[in-house]
């Protein structure tokens, strides 16, 4: 079906953007924070309300300018984008409750600033979310990275530098390093950037070349941090809990995945990468990365570290699903984006919401947490399962279709990757459960009467532990969504 | 009245000058004003050129109805009405800014000051607008000259860089003249287009290659190609700061106007890029320029000082991307002369406001700007994300055309040095963000967290409404880059590279 050329997809771009000057003006936290939650309310409803015409099967598509011959900064609604929207959009306006809590509980400086940013790094996820062709892609890329680093550096101490720096080494390295001549070299070779079901890329082209590409691209959008490009993750988690949460675990590496997956079925496709056996070594990178990240995570005692480790694995599943370049492993790869969302966001609201209440970051110190804070380490529990990947929770469907698509791949390592890597996540996640539930409190410090945190963080995480549990009784929306993207 | 638009350019700054001169030995008030009319003036004959020539093509003029290649004749294609529009736009918002700086940093002299900008800028346009070899050198003295009495304004070193600049620039000039000389030796003529007519039998002459050859010396020494750019930084640096957002923006630029002028419509692509084959020599040259302007940028711990070396590495993008030889390239190159203008005059505009608050721009300046000075460290960024080369920001639609034509050309040490000097660059201006975001106040190594309080001293509102324009300008020419290359750039390419 034609597109259907709509203003809609600039508007949930800029909404975020436009509330910047309100939140630098208001002096007021309480305006601020009104805004913040008056501009996240409308992106979701705007992104919601293109959700049936991307369900009928059409697209929606809005052009901004032309900027070079056959290159134009575009728009387009598709089904996958609107997947990675929707997700992002709706864990917004949950994380915009959570950051109040987390930044009034902790008292934390530079609050406008940081909602500011907050904002600019939603716009440009979800315009790279909504980019019709590479360059839009890029340009949303690079303007997170550049809007993520005051986030990442908010304690603006001299470890905040050092993780600043590394962030910026990793992610603009990349991108300008790799990105960039690959992006020139594919517009050289085939006159457009614009994606395609079918990719853009001339098969014709030499086959080395394209692989060379392809591995330019998939280690240049390093905000998925396939290894050995993935250290800034972890040092990024210096930055504040909400936004190691919806940053770290949704939007910046989510953007980077999604980038992944755009060229591996929109500027390579399916076929191309199939006829050149591409997706396999794709497919043994992102296992490589998987296990070895499932391997560090087990020897992590910091809570954040930990799950950075574990968002590092699970990001490859995502790359993995896709790159078995089979139906079923493409809408797995697809819908994990959302599943993996909702799981891992709940994990860092946890993990914020216990050093709000009781300023402990690791493992070692959470002996008996399970009892001064239930509804949290609940929560905790079912973001474990999703991530795991076991029933009733959101995790099980999107690994469900993952272990079906290896099979007409006859990929039977990928199988035993994905399997193996099930079990590591059980073997570092159960531990703290155990800790958390099982093992008493050291006597030494039972005089500190704490309790759960403040109802800003609790209510938010609650809120996507029970998301996590509607996603494996309703997957319909996102699955259908990735079905339609797949095919 | 639309066909005197060549030369009202230059008359009516010229005669602007005259104004301001007097008035600034009886009512030193009226010297901005004049010098606004007279510029303004300039600017919107030059937008109307540009117009003129979008729609109607190429515009040539007859000084007083004398016949080339006898009378001065002036000419305006695609190219430098672009180029025009370029200078009269830099030199314009730059002038609001610079009103602040003569108040504060040299009242007395405002007369004199504001006399030279304008000479300054009439030797700028003229250059660009007119035909002739020989005028041409005239009228690149006239800038050269007030812009050394400009630079020698500064404070400190300042009179000993512009003596420096005057050495190596008279050099530059006298080669360029040496090479319009020996021209005039062969062919009898100094008429841009006569001289291109007459050349093609003569070839082989080795006066014209030796012509070629020490011509281009000149006009390189002139626009500070490494490594013939040792006067550069000290004399940008120590300059007043209205004077260094206008010449570090502009001279480089309009010299690379000339050396492409001289190449396409002279010397001709036929014997500069086919004859004597030295392309790929050259865009090796640019290479290391961009390499060694990037490297010494990095050694820098004043950042205006930085910014020179940053000037000196941009240099090398235009000349690489002219001598590729490809459409691709030359459309980078003179889009870079465009955006590079006014990145520049961005980044020079922003240190200027630095230094207005603080005195200088070291790095032991700049802790704590972030907080006190928000509204020029934004400019600064934007300024910096299109030095980086950071879509929509247009300092990436040039470096996209370049690094293609590069690709085209199958060089990949231009395309190799392109990316390492983006690199280096965010590595150059995080570094000063970093100072500036990260180091608490009064430098003290306190935490810098609970005090919400804004402590802010900005620079005067003329200076941050001019930076904030030129900033958004930054955006703006970067989201019409495609208009901009489409209606007049890629009419200015030559027949030969498409």
């Amino acid at each position: 079906m034609e597109p259907l050329y709509s203003i809609m997809p600039l508007i949930a771009v800029l909404v975020s953007l436009g509330v910047v000057p309100i939140l630098m003006s208001s002096r007021s936290a309480n305006v601020r924070e009104a805004w913040t939650f008056g501009a996240a309310a409308l992106k979701f409803l705007i992104v919601l309300s293109m959700l049936p015409t991307v369900l009928e099967g059409r697209v929606l598509v809005c052009t901004i300018a032309e900027v070079l011959p056959g290159v134009a900064i575009r728009l387009r609604v598709d089904a996958l984008g609107m997947l990675f929207a929707l997700v992002a959009s709706s864990l917004w306006i949950i994380t915009s409750a959570y950051s109040i809590g987390y930044m009034r509980g902790l008292k934390e400086h530079g609050q406008t600033r940081y909602f500011c940013f907050f904002a600019l790094a939603l716009s440009a996820t979800i315009g790279a979310a909504f980019s019709a062709n590479l360059f839009t892609l890029y340009l949303f890329y690079e303007m997170l990275s550049f809007a993520t680093y005051p986030l990442v550096t908010h304690h603006q101490d001299a470890e905040a530098r050092r993780s600043g720096r590394k962030y910026l080494l990793y992610i603009v390295g990349t991108s300008i390093g790799l990105v960039l001549p690959a992006m020139v070299v594919a517009y050289y070779l085939s006159g457009t950037l614009e994606f395609s079901g079918h990719g853009f890329l001339p098969a014709s082209s030499s086959p080395i070349l394209l692989g060379v590409l392809l591995f330019m691209f998939l280690f240049g959008f390093a905000k998925a941090a396939i290894m050995p490009l993935h250290a800034w993750l972890p040092a990024a988690m210096v930055a504040p809990t909400p936004v190691s949460a919806l940053l770290h675990a949704v939007a910046v590496v989510k953007v980077g995945v999604f980038c992944i997956l755009r060229v591996l079925t929109e500027v390579f496709g399916v076929e191309l990468l199939a006829s050149l056996n591409l997706g396999t070594a794709v497919a043994y990178v992102a296992a490589f990365t998987i296990i070895v990240a499932s391997l560090i995570a087990l020897t992590q005692d910091e809570l954040k570290r930990l799950l950075a480790f574990s968002t590092i694995g699970q990001l490859s599943y995502i790359v993995l699903g896709v790159a078995l370049l089979t139906p079923k492993g493409i809408t797995g790869g697809m819908v994990h984006i959302a599943m993996h969302a909702f799981g891992k966001i709940t994990l860092f609201f946890c993990a914020g919401a216990i050093f709000v209440a009781t300023g402990k970051k690791y493992i070692s110190q959470m002996a008996g947490i399970g009892k001064q804070m239930p509804l949290t380490m609940a929560a905790f529990f079912i973001g474990v399962l999703s991530v795991i990947g076991l029933p009733p929770t959101g995790g099980f469907v999107s690994k469900w279709y993952l272990v079906l698509g290896t099979l007409p791949a006859d990929q039977w390592s990928m199988l035993i990757v994905i399997l193996t890597s099930s079990l590591l996540n059980a073997a570092y996640f159960f531990p703290i459960l155990y800790r958390a539930f099982f093992r008493q409190e050291d006597q030494s410090r039972n005089d500190v009467a704490v309790g759960e945190a403040p109802l800003w963080c609790l209510v938010p995480l609650m809120i996507t532990a029970v998301g996590c549990i509607l996603l494996f009784f309703y997957p319909f929306i996102f699955l259908r969504l990735a079905e339609l993207a797949g095919s | 009245m639309s066909e005197h638009y060549p030369a009202l350019l230059v008359i009516l700054p010229l005669l602007a000058s005259f104004f301001i001169s007097a008035a600034g030995w009886f009512r030193p008030v009226l010297c901005f004003p004049f010098t606004v009319a007279g510029l303004a003036g300039s600017l919107l004959v030059s937008l109307g050129l540009l117009g003129d020539v979008m729609s109607g093509g190429p515009v040539s003029y007859r000084f007083a109805g004398w016949d080339p290649p006898w009378g001065i004749y002036y000419r305006v294609d695609h190219l430098n009405a672009l180029v025009l529009a370029v200078v009269s736009v830099v030199g314009f918002i730059n002038l609001l800014a610079a009103r602040s700086s003569v108040e504060k940093e040299f009242p007395e002299k405002a007369g004199p000051f504001y006399t030279l900008y304008v000479l300054f800028m009439t030797g700028l346009l003229g250059m660009v607008v007119t035909g002739d070899a020989f005028n041409l050198y005239v009228l690149l003295e006239i800038a050269a000259i007030t812009g050394y009495a400009l630079i020698a304004l500064g404070k400190g070193r300042a009179p000993l860089s512009s003596l420096h600049y005057i050495f190596m620039g008279t050099i530059g000039a006298s080669f360029y003249l040496l090479g319009v000389g020996y021209l005039y030796i062969v062919t009898g003529s100094l008429n841009m287009e006569d001289i291109a007519r007459l050349l093609p039998p003569l070839y082989e002459s080795k006066v014209v290659t030796a012509a070629f050859v020490i011509l281009m010396v000149g006009v390189w020494l002139k626009m500070g190609f490494f490594p013939l750019h040792a006067w550069l930084p000290n004399a940008y640096t120590h300059a007043p700061s209205p004077v260094s957002s206008l010449v570090a923006p502009l001279m480089t630029k309009v010299m690379v106007y000339v050396m492409i002028r001289m190449v396409v419509t002279v010397f001709t692509l036929d014997f500069a890029f086919t004859f004597l084959g030295l392309n790929d020599a050259v865009v090796w040259l640019a290479v290391v320029a961009i390499v060694m302007g990037s490297l010494l940028a990095l050694s820098e711990k004043d950042v205006k000082r930085m910014l020179t070396y940053i000037v000196v590495a941009e240099v090398g993008y235009m000349v690489g991307g002219f001598w590729l030889g490809n459409s691709a390239g030359f459309t980078g190159a003179v889009l870079h002369i465009l955006n590079d203008a006014l990145m520049t005059l961005c980044l020079f505009l922003a240190v200027g406001n630095i230094v207005h608050v603080k005195g200088n721009s070291r790095m032991e300046s700049l802790p704590g700007l972030f907080r006190t000075m928000p509204w020029t460290m934004a400019a600064l960024v934007v300024g910096a994300l299109s030095i980086i080369g950071v879509p929509p920001t247009c300092g990436f639609f040039s470096k996209w055309y370049l690094l293609l034509g590069a690709l085209e050309a199958g060089h990949y040490g231009f395309l190799a040095a392109l990316l390492f000097s983006s690199l280096v660059s965010v590595v150059l201006f995080f570094r000063i963000f970093e100072v500036g975001y990260f180091e608490p106040l009064g430098g003290s190594h306190g935490s810098a967290h609970g005090d919400d309080e804004h402590v802010v001293r900005e620079a005067p509102l003329g200076m941050l409404v001019p930076l904030w324009i030129t900033a958004l300008g930054l955006i703006l020419v970067g989201l019409y880059t495609g208009e901009i290359v489409g209606r007049v750039i890629r009419h200015a390419v030559p027949a030969m590279m498409l």
